[in-house]
C-alpha cells in the first residue's frame, strides 16, 4: 500500500497537487525551486512518526498559476491560508531554499498554527561576501551539478531529467522562479528586520558544500533568529533532504523530539 | 528606399581572444578589458562616422542600446544622440534602443527623446525595445516582468506626450502623482516610433496594430519576407493596408571594386561580430520568462547560439550584403521585393572593421547605391512569386 496520496486540492481558489501520508503531529515541508518532485525517501521516514504535507506551490509543476502571484509574501500569504482550510495547527514546518524563504517570511507574519520552523539551504536573506553561483547562468546540467556535493550523484540526476516530459513543468519551475527571487535576488531586504519576531524552536539545517548558500546563511539566519540552532551536514550540498535524507530526517527527528520533551 | 547609417559602436580593439576564453562579450566579459583612451578614440571615430554619413546623403542614422558588453558601447543612446543632435543637419536621428523595462521611471524617456525632438526639429525617431535577454541579467530587471514593464511603460509614455498635464498614473510597476514632463515632443503627436524585435509574434501584430514601422533585427531574408508578411497580414485584420514604410531590415552592407575583393575584406570583421561579439549561451539569451515557454522550447530546440558562421553563410542567407556595386545593387532590390520593405538599416561599420575601411564603405554606398533606391518601392512581382 502507498504511504502517501497525491492529488490535487483547492486552496483558496488555487487548484495546486498535494502529496501528503503518514500520521501525527502535521508537518509541512515547503519546496524549493526546482518544484516538489518526487515523495523523498526521507518523507517516507518522516511519515512513520508525523503526517507529512508536501504541497507544490503556485505557479509551480502541476499546481496552478494564479494571477496574483507576483512575490514570496504572496506565498506565504497563500500558506497561511492553506494552513486555515486544512485546519492545521501544531505545525513543524520546514522550508528548503526558496520553500525557506517563504516559511521564514510565514513565520513572521503569523506564527499561531505553527509549533517549530526548519530552514534548509535558505534563501530569504543576503549575505555580503559571499561566493555564490548563479543558477539564472548555468547551462542545465551545471546548474544541477551546483545543487550536490557528490559529482556521481548529480550525473544520475542529470541523466534522469533528461526526459521529454519533465520539459514543460521544468520550464515553469524555472519562470516562476525567477519571477519570485530575480530581483532583490534570492532575497527581501525587509526580511531581516523581523526575523526576531519569530519565537519558534527553530532549526536551521545546511549542506556543509552547499554553493548556492553557503553555510555562512545559517549562521546569519542564526543571529537573526533568536535561540535558532544549526546544524551543518558533512559531504552535502543545497539539498540535504536528498542527498543526505537519512541523516537530514534523523536531525529533523531530534530536533522535533527535542522540543517535545523541553516544551 | 530610405537607407539608414545603422551603427552598434563595438569597442573593435577588443582581445577577441578574451572574449572566446570568457565565452562571451556579455555581462561577465571583465570591463578591464576596456581602455578609456582606446574608447574615447572609437566615441569620436563613430560620432564622426555618422555625421560623415549625413554628408553623403544617407536618410537617416541610427543608434541602439545594449548594456554591460563590448558588443556595443551605446549603454546610454541619448548621449550620443545628444552629441549628434547638432552636427548631423539633414538625417533623420533614430535612436532603436531605450529598452523601456530596463528603466524604473519610463518618464526619463519620454523627457530625453522630447528634449530630443526639439534639437532635431523633429527629426527624431523614437525607438522603444525590450531590450534582449543579457540586459536583464545586466541591470538586474525581472525578465518575468519584461512583457508588463514593457506595455505599461509604453502606455505612460504615449500618454505622457500627448495628454496635457499634470495628470496621475497608477500602474502595477509605475505610479506618479504627477505626470507633466517639459519640454513636450517637437513632431506632432509625438515622434514616430519604430519597434525593433527578433521575429517575435506578439511584437508585429501589435505594432502593426499600433500602425508603428516595424524593425526586423540580424535575420535571414527568407526569414525577413516572412515576419514582414506576418506583419502586412496583421494590418489587414485590423483593417487596414500597411506601407512598406512601415517596415525597415536591419543589415549589413560591404562594398568593394568587386565582390571577391569585398568578401575578403570584410570577411575578419564580420566573423568578429558572428562569432565574438553576438557569442553567447542560451541562459543570458534567453532568462527564464523573457519569452513564454512555446518560444523558449523552440529555440531550445533548435540550438541557435553558438555555432560559428562564416561570412559565406551570412551572404548565401541574405543576413548581409557583401560585394561589388552591381551586386550589391541587384540583392537589395531582389530582397526588397521579396520582403516588401521601404527602409534599410544598414551597417556600415561592423565587427572589428576599421575606420579608414568603414568610410570608403560607406562612400561606396552613398555613391554606387543610394542614388538607385532613392524613389525605388518593392515591386509587387516578386513577393507575389515567392508566396
Amino acid at each position: 500500500m502507498a504511504d502517501h496520496i497525491d492529488q490535487p486540492i483547492t486552496v483558496a481558489g488555487c487548484r495546486i497537487r498535494l502529496m501528503r501520508g503518514g500520521s501525527g503531529a502535521p508537518l509541512l515541508f515547503l519546496h524549493g525551486g526546482g518544484g516538489a518532485g518526487i515523495w523523498l525517501p526521507c518523507m517516507a521516514t518522516l511519515a512513520k512518526k508525523f503526517d507529512v504535507i508536501a504541497p507544490e506551490h503556485p505557479g509551480f509543476g502541476a499546481s496552478d498559476t494564479p494571477p496574483w502571484l507576483d512575490t514570496i509574501a504572496d506565498l506565504a500569504n497563500f500558506y497561511l491560508d492553506f494552513l486555515d482550510e486544512l485546519e492545521l495547527s501544531g505545525v513543524h514546518l520546514v522550508g528548503s531554499s526558496l520553500g525557506g524563504w517563504v516559511a521564514a517570511e510565514l513565520a513572521v507574519r503569523n506564527a499561531s498554527r505553527l509549533a517549530s520552523l526548519t530552514l534548509i539551504g535558505a534563501a530569504g536573506i543576503h549575505v555580503d561576501g559571499v561566493a555564490q553561483v548563479d543558477p539564472f547562468l548555468s547551462s542545465e546540467e551545471q546548474r544541477i551539478r551546483d545543487l550536490f556535493h557528490d559529482p556521481d550523484l548529480a550525473e544520475a540526476v542529470i541523466a534522469s531529467s533528461e526526459r521529454p516530459e519533465l520539459e514543460d513543468a521544468a520550464l515553469k519551475n524555472r519562470m516562476m522562479t525567477a519571477k519570485l527571487s530575480w530581483q532583490p535576488r534570492n532575497h527581501d531586504p525587509q526580511l531581516r528586520k523581523w526575523l526576531h519576531r519569530i519565537k519558534l524552536p527553530t532549526l536551521l539545517i545546511w549542506g556543509e558544500q552547499d554553493r548556492l548558500f553557503p553555510p555562512a546563511y545559517a549562521f546569519a539566519f542564526q543571529k537573526l533568529i533568536p535561540g535558532s540552532k544549526v546544524v551543518v551536514i558533512p559531504r552535502c550540498g543545497h539539498l540535504p533532504q536528498v542527498e543526505q535524507g537519512d541523516a537530514f530526517a534523523a536531525e529533523l527527528e531530534t530536533f522535533i523530539g527535542g522540543k517535545r520533551i523541553a516544551a | 528606399m530610405k537607407i539608414f547609417n545603422f551603427h552598434l559602436m563595438p569597442y573593435r580593439h577588443v582581445d577577441l581572444d578574451a572574449i572566446g576564453r570568457n565565452g562571451s562579450a556579455w555581462v561577465t566579459f571583465s570591463n578591464r578589458h576596456y581602455d578609456a583612451q582606446k574608447g574615447a578614440g572609437l566615441y569620436h571615430e563613430y560620432l564622426d562616422q555618422m555625421e560623415l554619413a549625413d554628408r553623403l546623403g544617407f536618410d537617416g542614422v541610427c543608434l541602439n542600446e545594449h548594456h554591460q558588453t563590448a558588443y556595443g558601447m551605446m549603454p546610454i543612446p541619448g548621449v550620443l544622440a545628444g552629441a549628434l543632435a547638432r552636427s548631423v543637419k539633414r538625417a533623420k536621428l533614430a535612436v532603436l534602443g531605450r529598452a523601456l523595462p530596463l528603466v524604473n521611471n519610463p518618464l526619463v524617456v519620454a523627457e530625453e527623446y522630447a528634449i530630443l525632438d526639439n534639437l532635431t526639429r523633429g527629426r527624431l525617431i523614437a525607438g522603444f525595445v525590450r531590450g534582449i535577454g543579457a540586459e536583464y541579467h545586466a541591470m538586474g530587471i525581472n525578465p518575468a516582468y519584461s512583457q508588463e514593464r514593457y506595455a505599461e511603460a509604453h502606455d505612460l509614455i504615449v500618454r505622457a506626450w500627448t495628454e496635457p498635464g499634470p495628470f496621475a498614473y497608477s500602474g502595477k510597476h509605475y505610479q506618479f502623482r504627477y505626470v507633466n514632463p517639459w519640454p513636450r515632443p517637437y513632431q506632432t503627436p509625438h515622434p514616430p516610433i519604430w519597434i525593433p524585435s527578433q521575429g517575435s509574434g506578439s511584437t508585429i501584430r501589435w505594432a502593426a496594430r499600433m500602425r508603428y514601422t516595424y524593425c526586423q533585427t540580424l535575420s535571414p531574408i527568407a526569414a525577413v519576407a516572412r515576419f514582414f508578411q506576418m506583419y502586412r497580414d496583421e494590418a489587414e485584420k485590423a483593417g487596414y493596408q500597411a506601407s512598406p514604410d512601415q517596415l525597415a531590415w536591419s543589415n549589413t552592407i560591404y562594398v568593394a571594386e568587386t565582390d571577391e575583393k569585398a568578401v575578403r575584406e570584410a570577411r575578419p570583421h564580420l566573423e568578429a561580430l558572428m562569432n565574438y561579439f553576438l557569442k553567447m549561451p542560451t541562459e543570458m539569451l534567453l532568462p527564464p520568462g523573457y519569452t513564454d515557454a512555446a518560444s523558449m522550447k523552440r529555440v531550445r530546440a533548435a540550438k541557435v547560439t553558438g555555432k560559428p558562421q562564416s561570412i559565406d553563410d551570412v551572404i548565401k542567407n541574405g543576413v548581409v550584403i557583401v560585394g561589388s556595386p552591381g551586386t550589391v545593387r541587384e540583392k537589395l532590390a531582389e530582397y526588397q521585393d521579396l520582403a516588401g520593405f521601404n527602409t534599410s538599416l544598414t551597417k556600415t561599420q561592423f565587427g572589428t572593421l576599421p575606420d579608414d575601411m568603414a568610410r570608403a564603405n560607406m562612400t561606396a554606398i552613398a555613391e554606387e547605391v543610394l542614388p538607385h533606391f532613392r524613389t525605388r518601392l518593392p515591386q509587387g512581382a516578386r513577393r507575389e512569386a515567392a508566396e
